[in-house]
């Protein structure tokens, strides 16, 4: 071994141990305003946590929910965790299999997001539930034929390949951890003993790896585009107007991936500023994040186009009021609203370059989210409020569906619920891929290994 | 009907017992269900609770044998006197803004005159809200009758969303003086006492029925506008003048018809249009 090529190691060896640290920065620093922002976030579960208590005691009464509206803002929710959740299965599946190497640096980013939309879906769907204590029911009394049965085997089998498509990745990452975490307190570091499952990086454990999740990625398709096809069928699985519909379950999958599109951009952008990674996050991912919203716009418009221009045309009696209520009537100004400033709009803007840069597009994002969680509510609340027959011999607040204060506090919650889980996810574990962007950077094995 | 329960109950206990008792030698006349005369000897006699739970719940399932329910409907008749409404609340623990029984002002188009319509739950041959609960608290019984078990029920109310009539109602609170039925062993026939977070619907009287006797609603119309029978047998009861009629004669007369019928859920309840109407009502009479 010549002298030059120990030296070309060692330069090596150095950049290799730079990027580590780089990665790991947000383990080894926590500021005051980091801190501020978890109090926030537990501040906003409490609440949430004291109003699910309050409503256990009282019953779902405690909500604007009644006989006619019988389902509302925590439905809405669950279909739009559901629908947030998607993301995971695009970034790190969808992407990765068609060899796009752009979104490595976002992989795990979209991931967390996944897991976290689903735990909380799966939180906000018990909370939905006017007997709780019964949940052990559908273990014991399950009937295959109902789709809520369907929805908890598809959304809970979602969510072991999810975690898996988090965990797998990471465990190189975490053997880096119990190496150059030493000065962390002993559960942490016994975390990282226990997560690390042994690994020593050896050629044979890489391609044990890379193949269990070229597995799971290909299984996760289906079972992605399964969940939220399964949700929107308990809607499409009734009569009524406005959910009698055969285009419900692709019309939710777009959407889905839209609004999972939009969270990956808001998150990205604040864990880039809030953590300096503007090597890794580059303005190229805002640009090419903000192509891929636009066309999961674009089909989602198209499916927009489908649902209500179709029924629209024909304004059946039935359909009619539903539609009459959307386009011109009570909900009009909301529906108007979702449908150009949250899917239109966006699609005109992000076509320009500049509104693709990382803060404008971080702020359409945002718009697009809210406007995507506003288009659920319309998904909801609307078909209840206009069933077949005359809602009468009920008080005049039956007619309408205003969500409580408790019901709101309980919904922030749930979203503040996934902020929780990413923030603290961020101080245990490298958000950005340590292992990957090392290999696609050029580093061997060898180098990572003898660090 | 309560002596045939109870004699046919203290047979399957002389039949399978396996033990042998103690004779007392004091033997008991009975009656059986088939109208035979026997003599049991006394300590083969267990008394039944009659505080207990009307009926056993599993045996509510099943449905009374040789019987399919059918409700018409003479929508002419209906004088919107809301008796059927007021008794199913009082017999049913619901609160006023809790509906079994629903009387609806109907108006099929500008040209036609409006008309009182009462809405039970139809008892779908074909029930929506049957396929989508998940823990089967709600099931279809072989009597045509749809029932809930509301200590099976989880409250996840997708059947309210599934039924095109609007026909079930939820328990958003604690039900209506719970305190009172407190100590009331739960009949899943009456659907009393109803639970905080459970649904709650029509159930065609079906403690009624085992007792022989007409629906609560039925039996409670001061104007003639119900009849109820078995469908199976071709006859119905009129709940106010007693008179039993043909139904299919009944059916084909009147020209009578089912709710949406287009969404093929069957109901078992059927309409007779409101021809010669003893009242017109003006639009505007419920506060709907």
């Amino acid at each position: 071994m010549t002298d030059l090529y120990r030296k070309e190691i060692e330069i090596q060896k150095e950049q290799f141990q730079d990027l580590v640290t780089e990665l790991n920065a947000p383990l080894n620093r926590t500021g005051s305003s980091f801190k501020i922002w978890i109090g926030f976030l537990l501040l906003l579960i409490g609440v949430a946590g004291f109003m699910y208590i309050r409503q256990l005691k009282y019953g779902l009464g405690t909500t604007d929910m009644r006989d006619i509206a019988s389902w509302g803002l925590y439905i809405a929710d669950f279909v739009f965790l559901i629908a947030v959740s998607l993301v995971g299965s695009l970034i790190t599946a969808i992407l990765k299999l068609s060899n796009i190497k752009w979104a490595t640096p976002l992989t795990r980013i979209a991931e967390i997001i996944a897991v976290a939309a689903l735990f909380s879906a799966l939180l906000i769907i018990v909370v939905d539930m006017g007997r709780p204590d019964r949940l052990w029911h559908i273990f014991v009394y399950g009937r295959l034929q109902s789709p809520i049965v369907w929805d908890i085997l598809v959304v809970n089998t979602y969510l072991v390949i999810s975690l898996l498509l988090l965990y797998i990745p990471l465990i190189p990452d975490i053997a880096l951890l119990r190496k150059t975490m030493g000065h962390k307190p002993n559960w942490q570091q016994k975390i990282y003993k226990i997560l690390s499952l042994g690994w020593q990086g050896t050629e044979e454990q890489f391609r044990i790896l890379d193949l269990s999740l070229k597995v799971l990625m290909v299984v996760i398709i289906p079972v992605a585009l399964s969940i939220h096809t399964v949700t929107s069928w308990l809607f499409a699985s009734t009569l009524r107007p406005g959910w009698d519909s055969t285009i419900f379950g692709p019309y939710f999958v777009a959407g889905a991936f839209m609004v999972g599109a939009a969270t990956v951009i808001v998150t990205m952008y604040f864990v880039r500023e809030a953590y300096k990674f503007k090597d890794y996050i580059t303005e190229e991912h805002f640009n090419l994040m903000g192509k891929l919203l636009v066309l999961t716009s674009l089909v989602y418009l198209y499916f927009n186009l489908n649902e209500f221009m179709v029924p629209a045309y024909k304004m059946k009696s039935g359909e009619s009021a539903h539609i009459l209520g959307l386009l011109v009537g009570e909900y009009s100004l909301l529906f108007w609203s979702v449908q150009i400033l949250g899917m239109m709009l966006p699609i005109l803007l992000l076509v320009i370059r500049p509104f693709r840069k990382p803060k404008p597009l971080m702020i359409i994002s945002v718009v697009v989210v809210i406007g995507a969680f506003l288009k659920r509510f319309l998904i909801v609340t609307p078909t209840l409020l206009h069933p077949f027959l005359p809602v009468q011999n009920y008080p005049e607040s039956y007619h309408h569906y205003n969500p409580t204060f408790s019901e709101m506090m309980i919904t922030v919650g749930s979203i503040a619920g996934i902020a929780l889980v990413i923030s603290l996810f961020i101080k245990l574990f490298p958000i950005i891929p340590v292992y990957e962007t090392a290999h696609e950077k050029g580093f061997s094995n060898e180098i990572i290994n003898n660090s | 009907m309560g002596t045939l329960a109870a004699s046919s109950g203290i047979l399957t206990e002389s039949c399978n017992s396996n033990v042998k008792k103690q004779e007392s030698g004091q033997k008991i006349k009975l009656l059986t269900s088939n109208n035979d005369l026997v003599e049991v000897d006394s300590a083969y006699i267990s008394t039944l609770n009659k505080d207990l739970a009307p009926n056993h719940n599993s045996e509510s399932r099943k449905g009374l044998p040789g019987k399919k329910f059918v409700l018409v409907v003479d929508l002419g008749k209906c004088k919107n006197a809301r008796k059927c409404m007021d008794k199913c609340e009082a017999v049913h623990q619901l609160r006023p803004d809790q509906h079994h029984l629903n009387v609806l002002l109907m108006k099929d188009s500008e040209h036609t005159a409006p008309y009182y319509m009462p809405k039970h739950c139809q008892h779908c041959d074909n029930p929506p809200c049957v396929k989508v609960c998940p823990v089967d608290a709600t099931f279809k019984r072989s009597d045509g009758i749809v029932l809930i078990d509301n200590e099976r029920c989880i409250g996840c109310r997708f059947c309210i969303a599934a039924c095109p009539y609007s026909a079930r109602s939820f328990n958003w609170f604690e039900p209506k003086d719970a305190e009172k039925y407190k100590n009331v062993a739960y009949d899943i026939e009456k659907n009393v006492p109803q639970k905080k977070g459970t649904v709650t619907k029509c159930t065609f009287s079906a403690d009624c029925l085992r007792d022989g006797k007409l629906p609560y609603c039925v039996s409670a119309c001061p104007n003639g506008v119900y009849y109820f029978g078995n469908i199976y047998e071709d006859a119905v009861t009129n709940g106010t003048s007693g008179e039993t009629v043909l139904l299919s004669e009944l059916l084909t007369k009147n020209s009578a018809y089912r709710l949406m019928e287009d969404l093929g859920t069957a109901p078992s309840v059927f309409y007779l249009p409101p021809k010669d109407r003893t009242l017109i009502p003006e639009i505007g009479d419920t506060n709907s």
